[in-house]
């Protein structure tokens, strides 16, 4: 993976979201580009470091998100934005999202994460969000390292893709 | 024919390329690697992942809902 030929390319993404359904870009580009020999590295700030919890629990809102559309039955349910303030419709929702995962034959978020550590993947934990939401370094998964702006800057700069998600 | 065989039916973007680029890792130059898909993205992403990486697509083709691509590693 990592030949470093002068030809290798080379891509940085910056994952900043948390939620089961927002996991899924960050990790399919990177995963995916890591198999096509390009160098990655993810840098991953605020509610994207819940990512690289150790214990992942994602969940997933229909709050502000009137795009979304649940697959029922043959139909398409849409929810108010009333619905995710009920106690337990958010956890209904992650469920739903979850056996959809399943049936469609979608990797989970835990699998695509081994699978872009497997694949060397340079994966970088904001130092600022960890201070900023006291979160324990300990509960990130290993292989991981801790950077700032400036890391995620001397990545990108020499690289040929840079995309915020 | 192919040296290996890869079933990656009933697995959805990205995996098919995932497990494409396992099983090529694990050949030498020259052997040939059988995939086989449902996920219809994977006729474009399979030529994608070929040109990018060198290897080779030799053939792709298709019977009902299922897709084999044989690529030739580089």
């Amino acid at each position: 993976m990592l030949d470093a030929g002068d030809n290798t390319k080379k891509m940085t993404l910056i994952v900043t979201k948390g939620t089961l359904d927002w996991a899924y870009p960050p990790f399919i580009l990177g995963t995916t580009a890591a198999a096509m020999d390009v160098e990655v590295t993810m840098f991953f700030t605020f509610y994207g470091l819940q990512l690289l919890k150790k214990d992942l629990d994602l969940k997933v809102s229909t709050l502000g998100n009137p795009a979304m559309q649940m697959p029922m039955g043959g139909m398409h349910m849409s929810m108010p934005n009333i619905m995710p303030m009920i106690p337990g419709v958010d956890r209904m929702t992650t469920t739903m999202m979850k056996n959809l995962i399943k049936k469609k034959g979608v990797a989970s978020i835990e699998d695509l994460r081994e699978a872009a550590v497997e694949m060397e993947v340079k994966i970088i934990a904001c130092q600022m969000t960890l201070d900023l939401f006291e979160i324990d370094r300990n509960d990130l998964i290993d292989g991981v390292e801790i950077g700032g702006a400036a890391t995620w800057l001397e990545e990108a700069t020499a690289s040929d893709i840079n995309l915020y998600l | 024919m192919a040296d290996q065989v890869l079933d990656a039916k009933g697995l959805n973007c990205p995996l098919p390329i995932l497990k494409t680029k396992k099983a090529i890792k694990g050949m030498t130059p020259g052997q040939v690697l059988q995939v086989m898909a449902t996920d219809p993205g994977s006729i474009a992403d399979m030529t994608a992942f070929c040109n990018q990486t060198g290897n080779e697509l030799m053939s792709q083709s298709n019977e009902g809902d299922v897709y084999t691509f044989e690529i030739k590693v580089a």
